[in-house]
């Protein structure tokens, strides 16, 4: 029972930073009806953003100001993203995007891969453990939870409070009446993919100070950020931070009962069957 | 069918022919061994293209047929000493089925939900092929070379399935063909122009949906076989590769989808442009980086592919390129 709640903590706190990535596929799916097939290698990024900044043979700042630095980064790689690969496709039919951001994909894991190769690399951090009665946790993982909770109270914050936030959400709900407001939609679909893949880089960044990683390791958090963002609805962000959650409680419990390997399987099937029977996700209504 | 009355038919049938009898005329081993590479892309991208190309249904996951055909034919000559033939179709049965049963449940679903359901369907038999001991979980199974010996050793084995692969590649350009010309392909075409509309005309499109969804996975789950007994052995994260299925899906792209020839084209270049890349000591590493650059570049500039472009510019081509 005792490592039962062990593991369930440990997997709820990993599900906010599952959470936060999914949040930034569904931030761009909700805003312009595109699916980032790059998100995996953006997250990739930003780990070996984090480790070039905060490793022990990098510039060995403290990782979290490392991560205030990749943050900044992805946005704005996002925003250029943006330019290249997605402006254009933007009414084309759904798999010129698709493919147009996974041409995004192979660059980032092609030249990444000539630059880091795929040996794996692991940043050299902690911030000890803390013990809740039976149950221990590891301040690193901790650390990242309350991150991601913060970075998704302040994104919420920019959303629903401030000018650009509202004109997001205009744009989201119908490009064409933002434009006749005078909202530059343009500038808006731009900064809203570069919060996309800024939350993506965040996410990867949290990941790097407690797993080890490689330019590939991206992938799997990738296929995770998709079955959380169907568990929550396809576009709604607080449903990608409880899809996050109940995917890391998953991942957390089952393995105290059946073998480990059967985890993804069951994300897996379970990510289907949702599609089938709700796709608007658990929490969606119509 | 008046056939001679088709130049497209006939062009396309004698590149392919032309193409697969070049190793068998030289006798050059290297040449097969591209060639063969080069049939089973055609095969896939053929294959993919009634789907997305036809029916404009994309699906991410398509390699699942690849592997899951494989998985199956190679378990039976394996481990129940079945020839490559019959296994080869019952590969292909398999695939099929698999189809079947996914074509009524998934495609209901459009646009993005489609496309990332079959992306799940992938990772869901991976991971599940990985957990699964008939099938040799995450090691996979091998073949013993004594099984060689019943195809006249393993150099003639090589030869027997680069002609099994020819002989289904042609199937595969046949079908591509048939099914754009026949009264069930116009409804396919007017399924990816408007389904709403399509429907409305009296089409019964989940029927022809997930014929079409058959049509394109049958072959995949034949060739599966047939390239994984060449090879010997058969491991999940090989057979159920996602990165295959975008690669098909840019042969299509590359070529011109909804054509005929267009997989045929962009098959073949889309290899040829892989196997110079990786073998060039500049770009080796850079490879995949390369292709990238190269996908997007045609998705802006160019998104009806190499044969779209030449119809469009050339008017005149327009009974030769299909």
């Amino acid at each position: 029972m005792e490592q039962l709640f062990a593991s369930l903590a440990d997997g709820l706190l990993i599900g906010f930073v599952y959470g936060l990535a999914a949040m930034g596929l569904t931030l761009i799916f909700g805003v312009m009806d595109v699916i980032n097939l790059g998100h995996g290698p953006i997250i990739a990024l930003g780990m070996f953003g984090v480790f070039f900044f905060a490793g022990s043979t990098g510039w060995g700042l403290n990782p979290y100001l490392a991560l205030v630095i990749v943050a900044v980064l992805g946005l704005i790689f996002g925003m250029i993203m943006y330019f290249v690969a997605v402006h254009r496709v933007l009414n084309a039919p759904h798999l010129s995007s698709l493919l147009s951001t996974f041409s995004v994909n192979m660059m980032i894991i092609g030249v990444g891969t000539a630059l880091f190769t795929t040996s794996p690399r692991n940043l050299e951090f902690s911030l000890g453990s803390l013990q809740l009665g039976p149950v221990n946790l590891l301040g690193t993982r901790v650390m990242a939870a309350l991150i991601a909770v913060l970075v998704t109270a302040v994104l919420y914050v920019f959303l629903y409070r401030t000018q650009p936030g509202k004109a997001i959400r205009a744009v989201a709900n119908n490009r064409d009446a933002a434009e006749l407001m005078g909202i530059p939609s343009t500038k808006m679909l731009a900064l809203s993919f570069g919060l996309g893949t800024m939350l993506a880089a965040i996410a990867g960044g949290l990941i790097a100070t407690f797993f080890s990683f490689n330019i590939l390791a991206g992938g799997v958090y990738e296929l995770k950020s998709f079955v959380i963002v169907v568990l929550g609805g396809l576009g709604n962000p607080t449903g990608a931070l409880i899809g996050g959650l109940i995917l890391g409680a998953m991942e957390g419990v089952v393995p105290t009962f059946m073998p480990v390997s059967w985890v993804p399987v069951i994300e897996f099937v379970l990510f289907v069957v949702i599609l089938l029977v709700r796709p608007t996700g658990l929490l969606g209504g119509r | 069918m008046k056939s001679w009355k088709y130049p497209a038919l006939w062009l396309t049938v004698g590149v392919v022919l032309a193409g697969g009898l070049i190793p068998v005329i030289t006798g050059s081993k290297i040449m097969r061994e591209s060639m063969f590479l080069i049939l089973m892309a055609v095969t896939m991208a053929s294959s993919l293209n009634i789907l997305l190309g036809y029916a404009g249904y994309v699906s991410f996951g398509h390699i699942v047929f690849f592997g899951l055909g494989g998985y199956v034919g190679f378990y039976l000559i394996a481990e129940q000493g079945w020839n490559l033939i019959p296994a080869a179709l019952a590969g292909g049965l398999a695939s099929g089925v698999l189809a079947l049963l996914l074509g009524i449940a998934l495609l209901r679903l459009r646009g993005a939900y489609f496309a990332l359901a079959t992306i799940g369907i992938n990772e869901a038999m991976r991971t599940f092929i990985n957990n699964f001991n008939l099938f040799g979980g995450p090691i996979g199974m091998e073949l013993n070379f004594i099984v060689y010996q019943d195809y006249g050793g393993a150099a003639n084995m090589q030869w027997l399935t680069y002609w099994l692969m020819f002989g289904v590649t042609i199937i595969a350009v046949l079908m591509s063909y048939g099914v754009k010309f026949s009264r069930f392909g116009l409804g396919l075409m007017s399924i990816r122009e408007d389904e709403d509309a399509a429907m409305a005309m009296g089409i019964h499109t989940p029927k022809v949906k997930t014929m079409a969804y058959i049509l394109s996975a049958i072959l995949p789950g034949i060739i599966g076989v047939i390239f994984f007994f060449r090879n010997s052995s058969v491991q999940p994260a090989g057979a159920f590769r996602l990165h295959r299925s975008i690669e098909m899906i840019v042969m299509v792209m590359l070529g011109g989808q909804g054509t005929v020839q267009g997989p045929l084209v962009g098959a073949a270049l889309y290899e040829a442009l892989r196997s110079y890349l990786l073998t060039s000591p500049l770009f080796k590493d850079l490879q995949l980086a390369i292709a990238g650059v190269l996908l997007l570049l045609i998705i802006l500039f160019v998104p009806s592919g190499v044969i779209g472009w030449l119809r469009h510019r050339f008017k005149g081509l327009w009974r030769v390129l299909e």
